[in-house]
């Protein structure tokens, strides 16, 4: 292990001379953390404290028939049996806190379930022992519905409906589309110009964000009608606002206490177990505590969800990259939580940190009966640079080139126009790419060594494209923009709008199928197919670092529909709108 | 039956905070009679070390020892809202809200020190030790903590200072995607060295040798905590970690630390890292935030490398010895490429 700071790179964007910054101060907590004395919700263990534990499903997908509760409610220690019907505002989605999004995961399930693991019924009891032996006794009358698993699976026609809030089993952007959009330029023109179209899959599994203190909160009554809550969370004020929502009590009722937590890496962000130690703690007058097991933690609690990325790459000969086209789907489980922003992030993230001059992107978050995914280290971005990063280097051996030389002539630089229509600016992603290289003794040649992130962007590569090529496939109607995300507020109708339209195939890449776990994938690209062409005499490409697109088509002069089509900027309708 | 080296290299770019803006964070900031500062936040401590940073932001800001200040969080009967610790938005945006709620509060203590000196509150500068004296004349001074000792006692007036930083919401166009996603981006290239057993497909960390750039590092030694405990957690994605092994199947879903998988001691390898700074323009005193980044460049660096090693292209993760077993059948043996 060893760790050096470039302090000549850059330098002259920096004052060295600062007092306290850049010191390796010892943290404040650190002899608290390291003698054990730091105190985490866990520590928190009130008098009388009462225990929760959860009644889970068995079951991928099913209706709940009845709960019958009489055998776990008369069980020694047992203080209550906690149902659906007891949550005051039984339906949230956490981003409704900043307006994204419909309401639709319940606190505890009433009338379905759509994953292994959902809760139906919680006891509340003296002890964890006692809790346990009750939830064991708790009756369900299930129905067992068909379910679906796979991404690509859950988005054809007639596919089980997971989420009764998008019937289609994706959510929809913007009130309008299947899925999140990014259209710059024309890669299916540029594809065609290219010497070499190539296609791969990738597939990130589920990851568990495995902190070593599990999620859990502990809440107690407070004087003056208040309850205070010491919890885990990552985010104090959503998950306050999230108690207060399902709660349906005025946020300054509730005192969240938190800020030292045992490992977070995204699992944090929206628990519910402050809403469900509180409405224990409403429900009894007790302190109660609901807190995973290690069990839990791991296939109840949200991981980083499974993605699945389709990337097409259009290349000339000397390297340069013209085209990138991506279609990717975000497991998100059977309910929203935070994937729906992540697919947004990711989209805004897009082509990686490079310059390509026609981008186009279809990202959905689709439903299916698993645990519902959430946050993690690197959300909406890990997944979609394991997928640019593998492919960069089969593009790289394809056309014959130095992996990491590939990296420099194609990276963006200062100035550079972004598919997602912003500059570039504060870049230093060639210079990492030095430096890594001389420390794992990489030769580069002298050319790739002489860039640099501040000279050779901008100009020509600032500009965007002249014609942009756009659609509106996955188009849906009945999610009016109008009441997005406004349900359940005060004089709305109650209701989720209903929305009347038959899902579509999402367009499926003509990649490879999904082969047996790794033979290695084919190599001809299925569609279009490289056009032949005699290799151009390659000229130095470092020497002209503006990719020159491929002259792209002018509009046509009649689009589909007759309708007037815009081609570069639209009125925004905006998926994240201000209250 | 060989073990075959290979190297593998990716890049990435990592944007900071949450993608759209629209996250705000605050701070707030007060002094004792004697000097000493307290922050308060809301914002949480998962271990990475945020009470320590905006304690140094904080000192720095205000013109006083390290010593002089503590953090406390997260009680949200006294610090104000703050989003919330995850997309590495912890330094830059509750970073730049200590800075405002720090320049404000500094600025009290300037103005007390200057109605104690006789002088302009412009003229005074701080020395970062507990002292403020006049530009120049290091000889008429007074220390912050009878600055504030005055403020409080004679001159009535609070130390303290609020702050708050946002990014304003960005929209999205729904048909192009245009939007304004982030402010600031981290950068890191990675190359993985790994030898891959073909009669058992495991595979085994040989080094890592990385660039991570990450704007000023403000505390040298919490990005390298950051940065090694990241790449070693990218190490364990690549490899190792999933709740679901078969997916999309929902079997054999592990329940404890037995059975989800994960590198132990003997697997650490060596990692040598070079830290960039290039400072970000908004980040506070430059700073961006590795917190997340530095997992990333890792996953795709070893699918690389496995590549470079037996010629076998895992595309779906975790690269189990499962997988690349089955890929070297596919292709009648192990297939070596070039050495790099």
């Amino acid at each position: 292990m060893s760790i050096e700071f470039r302090k000549e790179l850059f330098a002259d964007e920096r004052d060295d001379n600062l007092n306290e910054i850049g010191k390796p101060t010892q943290r404040q907590d650190m002899v608290g953390h390291v003698t054990g004395r730091s105190p985490f919700y866990d520590d928190h263990l009130f008098e009388g404290l009462l225990h929760m534990r959860c009644v889970r499903s068995p079951h991928h997908h099913a209706r709940i028939r009845s709960i019958d509760v009489s055998a776990a409610a008369s069980m020694p220690g047992v203080k209550r049996v906690v149902l659906g019907k007891d949550v005051p505002r039984n339906l949230n989605t956490l981003l409704s806190l900043l307006d994204f999004g419909l309401d639709d995961e319940p606190l505890i399930s009433e009338r379905k379930v759509s994953y292994k693991g959902e809760p139906v019924a919680v006891v509340i009891a003296e002890s964890e022992h006692a809790a346990r032996d009750a939830v064991a006794k708790v009756r369900v009358d299930w129905e067992v519905l068909p379910h679906v698993l796979d991404v690509e699976e859950a988005i054809v026609p007639n596919a089980p409906t997971v989420n009764e809030t998008y019937p289609g089993n994706c959510f929809i952007y913007h009130g309008k589309y299947t899925h999140q959009k990014l259209r710059y330029g024309d890669v299916d023109a540029a594809f065609a110009q290219a010497d070499h179209v190539i296609e791969g899959r990738y597939q990130m599994s589920p990851i568990e964000q495995a902190p070593t203190e599990t999620c859990g909160a502990i809440a107690a009554p407070e004087n003056n009608n208040r309850y205070v809550c010491y919890t885990s969370t990552q985010a104090l004020f959503f998950s306050l606002g999230t108690a207060a929502k399902l709660l349906d009590v005025a946020s300054n009722r509730l005192h969240f206490i938190g800020g030292t937590v045992g490992g977070g890496f995204g699992g944090k962000v929206d628990s519910l177990h402050e809403p469900m130690a509180i409405l224990g703690s409403m429900l009894t007058g007790r302190p109660c505590k609901y807190m995973f097991d290690r069990a839990e933690e791991m296939q109840v609690g949200a991981p980083r969800g499974a993605e699945r990325w389709y990337v097409t790459d259009g290349v000339m000969n000397d390297g340069r990259l013209v085209a990138r086209k991506f279609v990717g789907y975000f497991d998100s489980g059977a309910y929203t939580r935070l994937s729906s922003y992540a697919i947004i992030k990711a989209v805004g993230h897009l082509p990686g940190p490079y310059t390509i001059p026609n981008v186009y992107a279809d990202v959905y978050c689709v439903f299916t009966n698993r645990t519902p995914a959430t946050a993690m280290r690197g959300f909406g971005i890990t997944g979609v640079d394991f997928a640019i990063e593998a492919h960069m280097d089969k593009v790289a051996e394809q056309i014959g080139m130095d992996p990491i030389e590939f990296r420099i002539l194609n990276s963006y630089r200062d100035g550079d126009m972004k598919a997602h229509r912003r500059l570039a600016k504060n870049t230093a992603l060639i210079e990492c790419c030095q430096v890594a290289a001389e420390k794992a003794k990489w030769s580069l040649s002298d050319q790739a060594k002489r860039q640099n992130s501040l000279t050779g962007g901008g100009g020509e590569r600032a500009q965007l494209p002249n014609f942009t090529k756009t659609d509106e496939n996955g188009r849906v109607e009945g999610f009016s923009t109008g009441s997005y995300a406004q349900k359940n507020k005060p004089g709305a109708p109650a209701q989720p709008p209903q929305p009347n339209y038959q899902p579509q195939p999402a367009p499926r890449p003509s990649a490879p199928p999904p082969a047996p776990p790794t033979a290695p994938p084919p190599q001809t690209p299925a569609a279009p197919p490289p056009i032949p062409r005699p290799t151009t005499q390659v000229q130095d490409p470092f020497s002209a670092p503006t990719p020159t697109p491929p002259n792209p088509p002018q509009p046509p002069a009649a689009p589909p529909g007759g309708a007037p089509r815009r081609t570069t900027r639209f009125s925004s309708i905006s998926g994240l709108r201000r209250r | 039956m060989a073990r075959h080296r290979g190297k593998g290299f990716a890049c990435i770019n990592y944007p900071i905070g949450m993608n759209l803006g629209g996250d705000p964070s605050q701070a707030l900031v007060h002094s004792n009679p004697d000097g000493k500062f307290m922050v308060a936040l809301s914002s949480i401590d998962l271990g990475q070390g945020m009470k320590s940073v905006t304690r140094q932001i904080a000192a720095e800001t205000l013109g006083v020892p390290v010593e002089d200040v503590y953090v406390e969080t997260a009680d949200s009967d006294t610090g104000p809202h703050c989003m919330g610790s995850f997309a590495s938005r912890g330094t830059h945006r509750v970073g730049n809200a200590v800075i405002q709620a720090s320049l404000e509060a500094r600025a009290v203590m300037l103005e007390a020190a200057a109605e104690e000196l006789e002088v302009n509150a412009e003229d005074l500068v701080t020395d970062g030790k507990g002292n403020i004296h006049v530009r120049g004349a290091p000889s008429r001074s007074i220390t912050t903590a009878e600055a504030s000792g005055a403020a409080q006692f004679k001159q009535g007036k609070t130390v303290s200072g609020r702050g708050i930083f946002l990014i304003p919401l960005s929209e999205v166009d729904p048909d192009t995607g245009e939007m304004t996603p982030v402010s600031c981006f981290a950068h890191a290239a990675l190359i993985a060295e790994v030898d891959v057993d073909d009669e058992t497909g495991e595979v085994a960390i040989v080094e890592i040798n990385s660039a991570y750039e990450v704007g000023r590092a403000l505390n040298p030694k919490l990005i390298e905590q950051q940065l090694v405990g990241g790449a070693w957690m990218g190490t364990s994605h690549a490899l190792w970690e999933t709740t679901e092994p078969y997916y999309p199947s929902r079997e054999h879903g592990p329940v404890d630390f037995n059975e989800y998988v994960m590198p132990g001691p003997g697997d650490i390898a060596p990692h040598n890292i070079a830290v960039l700074e290039r400072p970000a323009p908004d980040g506070p005193y430059g700073g961006k935030g590795p917190g997340e980044m530095c997992a990333n460049p890792v996953l795709p660096a070893i699918a690389n490398a496995v590549y470079n090693a037996v010629g076998v292209r895992v595309d779906e993760l975790p690269i189990t010895p499962e997988k690349i077993l089955r890929g070297i059948l596919a292709n009648g043996g192990a297939k070596p490429q070039a050495r790099r």
